[in-house]
């Protein structure tokens, strides 16, 4: 039996049936890290052996006192090196935080931790999560598992990658613009990027504090739930986190579309658009109104609004949340220095990759006097006009369809050449942070060249159950 | 030399007495061993995350309240983005676009009168750590135990037009703000810092002129002298044909003089932008009208009614009533001894004389109500005379001892055994002979150094009454 080819929930099940222990489904993941990562690079930091048996242990303890229930308890998980470990190296892919060793964990980890979740390992990611493609991580790229020439996608690429790898069970990602949904279809797995303030932010080093959200990665959309219903919760310590009516996201799981409405913007199936992503996606629509839902396409408008208000506004908040890596308190300081600004400019230069400059530059300028009314409040009100947009649409429809990303993986080092170019890749994902709505991608397809297609489905605010109901249902009739 | 007015505004800030930080739960407390007030969020750990204080913001609202001012009921957080090592973010969340107060007064009275003092704005932002230089060889070190502390900016218009001016508007502040309970307001602690924004032009001009900031002032003199220096340097200038360039300034107390510390060209961009990491503050109604209907009695208030309810001079009341800590006392004093002025006498004589030896502020008293008001009840039952009172105060001031048990225990009662203290008379009378006849010869004042006689050989618990009255007898026989 291979137990990495099992599902989260899956594996689950076999551990506490008792026909698998939490260290051998461990020392599973472990060693499938050690045949395959050396080539893919899906992890900056693996576990140390030791602790992972310790950890496995304690976690049995709890299971076989009865005290851990839950699906996930005991099952194997990697974590996005942007978020807080206790103990465990957190670099975030950047030389700045090469020796940084957080004295707290992120919540939504503490959540994970406290389902009997065991650690083994942090998974790469573009430098601070700024990339879409899992290139511009100080620690090497991370391959595509399905073509070793290609690029996973990103930021998440590490976590999706190593989903698709069978290096893990599940992952968590982190979606600042795509980072969970697009490498999630490009590595043919599945993500989740939840409603803004349903996972705690605690410990999720920030990028775009005001669009960030952590998710689940995972083989299915199942696993998806049952994570996501682990890690979600109100935190007093995150103003941010919202209190929700419900944290049940599980009974959504249900083989039914009946009656659905579903709509299809017919922007995002414009010039740009790869033939065969578009067929992919159209044929999945297909399915699901065979099941009964009912399909239509709309005009969705400011679509083309959404890239540059974005990258003004994740770029303002992250030259302000990456002030802070300057070599005076953690992380890198440059070897040798003249004075205190002398430090402050080595540290940084030495410290921060090409892209995390391009936007601490860029965040600065639109923030900086005299410009930030004609960029950063412009890109605020159209945020605001997006967030308009999309709740016409949801008076509408239960769910927006669409591709996850306009191609299928590109090669390694395309997208590096060209920086606008990898931004336009966001064009389907980015107006779901604007807008602080749910979305998530499951894989509908191949293309000729045998790499993955996503789709993407969308929901309004709070309404994850939809989306997971559709993407269930699609999930399910692929099995039929 | 042509006429020049000095315009003057202020900006305050204002350590608030929260007993945690703004945005988390560590202690405020000032003294701890370096970075022991210390968490992953005032630290700036990556990852960590605000949470407001809601005391700050009551707090903020009761300023803004008894300032006058608008309180605004959506109001943001801002982010302040500039690097230096005391700012573990290197950026300080602040309110710029919508503070929580706004268009407020104050009326201040000097010799030349009373006159309004306008609020610009009142926001609440948190302090920054300690850089400590030059104690470990060549390098600096933070600590930040300040880092997060509460404080709100109190920014006022720009019309103060003398040192005398803004002393008054200082005072005024503190005062509301210590009877608030928000902070103590110490100049020289450090928990209320002033900024002086001032310029001169020629008497009767509308226009403004170039305005200096002036920094590191602690203590009222300071103040007072900043501002007649700083108008002297820019008359100066404009006598001279030069110009005044707006800059910030430092003031050397010791030296009595300022030095520039940066100019506007060198001012930085801080790239304010709304705080991601906070929502709104959203003060509802209800909110607001709690936090007034909480609002204390302020001084102004207190003030005439010591004047009428207690039926104390003006003069009193105004003395009393310069600090809350004094008006408490004074107010469960007399409602212990029901005696007003006699309480109101050991105040505004006694204490402020204890106070001015000892270095200390009204807020540094230590004794307690209650024994105040039994030494009062035990000078007008008679149970010790006034010297004797004297002494058993400064005990009550220093130690806070119970003067009942004081006198019973040093054995300080009044003498009033009449035929005892008519024999030691006699032999007092007997043995000062010049006195004697210089009091016959029609020295009324003699008699004085007879009384002085018997208060010594009594050791001052002699009744004085009963003394003066059995001397005249003696004398006159």
């Amino acid at each position: 039996m291979d137990l990495m080819s099992l599902t989260a929930v899956e594996l689950g099940k076999k551990i506490k049936a008792g026909e698998v222990t939490v260290a051998q489904a461990a020392f599973a993941a472990l060693d499938r890290i050690e045949e395959t990562d050396g080539e893919l690079n899906c992890y900056v930091t693996v576990a140390d052996r030791e602790k992972v048996l310790k950890n496995a242990e304690a976690v049995q303890k709890r299971i076989d006192s009865g005290e851990l229930t839950g699906p996930l308890a005991g099952v194997p998980v990697a974590i996005k090196d942007n978020m807080c470990t206790e103990g465990m190296l957190t670099t975030c892919s950047s030389k700045i935080l090469s020796n940084f060793y957080p004295t707290y964990t992120a919540e939504a980890v503490l959540n994970l931790e406290r389902a009997g979740a065991v650690i083994i390992g942090k998974t790469n990611m573009d430098e601070f999560a700024m990339g879409s493609t899992t290139e511009t991580s100080a620690y090497g790229a991370t391959r595509n598992p399905w073509n070793k020439d290609h690029v996973p996608g990103g930021s998440s690429g590490g976590s999706c990658a190593a989903v698709a790898a069978k290096e893990c069970s599940y992952a968590l990602g982190s979606d600042t613009g795509g980072s969970i949904r697009q490498p999630s279809s490009f590595c043919g797995v599945t993500g989740i990027k939840p409603t803004y303030g349903t996972v705690s932010r605690y410990g999720l080093i920030a990028y775009g504090s005001s669009l960030d959200q952590i998710g689940p990665v995972a083989k299915d959309v199942t696993d998806c739930a049952v994570i996501l219903e682990a890690i979600a919760s109100h935190d007093p310590k995150d103003s941010t986190s919202v209190k929700r009516e419900s944290y049940d996201f599980t009974s959504a799981l249900v083989n039914e579309v009946k009656g659905m409405r579903i709509g299809i913007p017919k922007t995002y199936f414009g010039d740009g658009l790869d033939r065969e992503v578009a067929d992919a996606v159209m044929s999945a629509a297909n399915v699901l109104r065979e099941k009964g839902a009912v399909i239509e396409e709309f005009d969705l408008g400011l679509v083309d609004y959404a890239i540059p208000a974005y990258y003004v506004i994740a770029s303002a908040e992250a030259s302000s949340n990456l002030a802070r890596f300057d070599g005076v308190k953690y992380g890198y300081r440059t070897e040798s220095c003249d004075g205190l600004h002398h430090m402050y400019k080595k540290t940084r230069s030495e410290g921060f990759g090409p892209e995390v400059k391009r936007r601490i530059m860029l965040g600065s300028f639109v923030l900086s006097s005299g410009y930030y009314d004609a960029y950063y409040l412009k890109a605020l009100r159209t945020k605001a006009l997006i967030k308009k947009e999309f709740d016409r649409a949801f008076e509408k429809y239960d769910v927006i369809l669409g591709p996850a990303a306009p191609t299928t993986a590109p090669r390694l080092g395309e997208s590096l050449q060209e920086p606008i170019k990898m931004y336009l890749g966001d064009i389907y994902t980015i107006s779901v942070n604007l807008a602080g709505l749910p979305g998530i991608t499951v894989p509908c397809g191949m293309d000729s060249k045998g790499l993955p297609i996503g789709l993407q489905l969308i929901g309004d605010c709070f309404k994850e159950n939809n989306i997971i109901r559709a993407a269930y249902t699609f999930e399910q009739s692929k099995k039929e | 030399m042509k006429n020049y007015e000095t315009v003057i505004g202020l900006e305050v800030h204002v350590e608030l007495a929260t007993k945690t930080k703004i945005f988390c739960s560590c202690s405020t407390a000032f003294g701890g061993a370096p970075n022991t007030h210390t968490c992953p969020v005032c630290i700036g750990m990556p990852g960590s995350l605000p949470v407001l204080n809601k005391q700050v913001v009551e707090y903020a609202m009761a300023v803004g309240l008894a300032t006058n001012c608008e309180i605004t009921q959506y109001n943001k957080f801002d982010r302040k983005n500039y690097f230096y090592p005391d700012n573990p973010q290197n950026y300080q969340i602040s309110q710029l676009y919508l503070p929580i107060c706004r268009n407020g007064k104050v009326e201040i009275e000097t010799e030349g009168g009373k006159k309004l003092v306008g609020i610009h704005e009142i926001h609440m932002e948190e302090d920054a750590g300690k850089l400590i230089h030059d104690e470990h060889g060549d390098v600096s070190l933070v600590d930040f135990n300040r880092s997060g502390v509460p404080l709100i900016e109190i920014v006022s218009e720009p019309d103060m037009r003398s040192a005398d001016e803004v002393i008054a508007y200082l005072e005024k502040l503190r005062l509301i703000i210590q009877y608030l309970g928000a902070s103590d307001c110490k100049l020289n602690e450090g928990s209320m810092r002033a900024d002086v924004n001032l310029s001169v032009r020629e008497a009767g001009a509308t226009e403004f002129g170039t305005r200096t900031e002036m920094k590191n002032l602690n203590s009222f003199r300071a103040i007072a002298r900043a501002i007649e220096n700083e108008t002297e340097r820019q008359i100066d200038l404009l006598e001279a044909g030069k110009e005044v360039i707006q800059e910030t300034r430092r003031w050397d107390d010791n030296k009595e003089y300022s030095y520039a510390m940066r100019s506007k060209e060198d001012a930085q961009d801080y790239r304010y932008f709304p705080e991601p990491d906070l929502v709104p503050v959203i003060i509802s109604d209800e909110w607001l009208s709690e936090v007034k209907s909480r609002q204390p009695e302020f001084r102004d208030e207190k003030k005439a009614r010591y004047v009428s309810e207690y039926k104390i001079p003006e003069y009193d009341a105004d003395i009393i009533t310069l600090s809350k800590k004094m008006a408490d006392i004074f107010e469960a004093a007399t409602a212990i001894c029901g005696n007003p002025k006699k309480v109101s006498n050991w105040l505004m004589v006694e204490t402020m004389r204890l106070l001015k030896e000892n270095g200390m502020d009204a807020d540094d008293i230590k004794f307690s109500p209650e024994n105040l008001a039994k030494l009062v009840k035990l000078t007008d039952d008679g149970v010790i005379n006034s010297s004797v009172a004297k002494e058993v105060f400064e005990q009550i001031f220093k130690e806070d001892i119970d003067p009942e048990k004081y006198v019973e225990e040093k054995g300080l009662k009044m003498d009033n055994d009449e035929e005892g203290l008519k024999a030691t008379l006699e032999e007092i009378v007997a043995n000062n002979p010049q006195s004697v006849s210089d009091y016959k010869a029609g020295k009324e004042k003699a008699i004085g150094f007879l009384v002085g006689q018997a208060m010594k050989a009594t050791k001052g618990k002699a009744n004085p009454g009963i003394v003066n009255k059995l001397l005249k007898e003696i004398l006159d026989r």
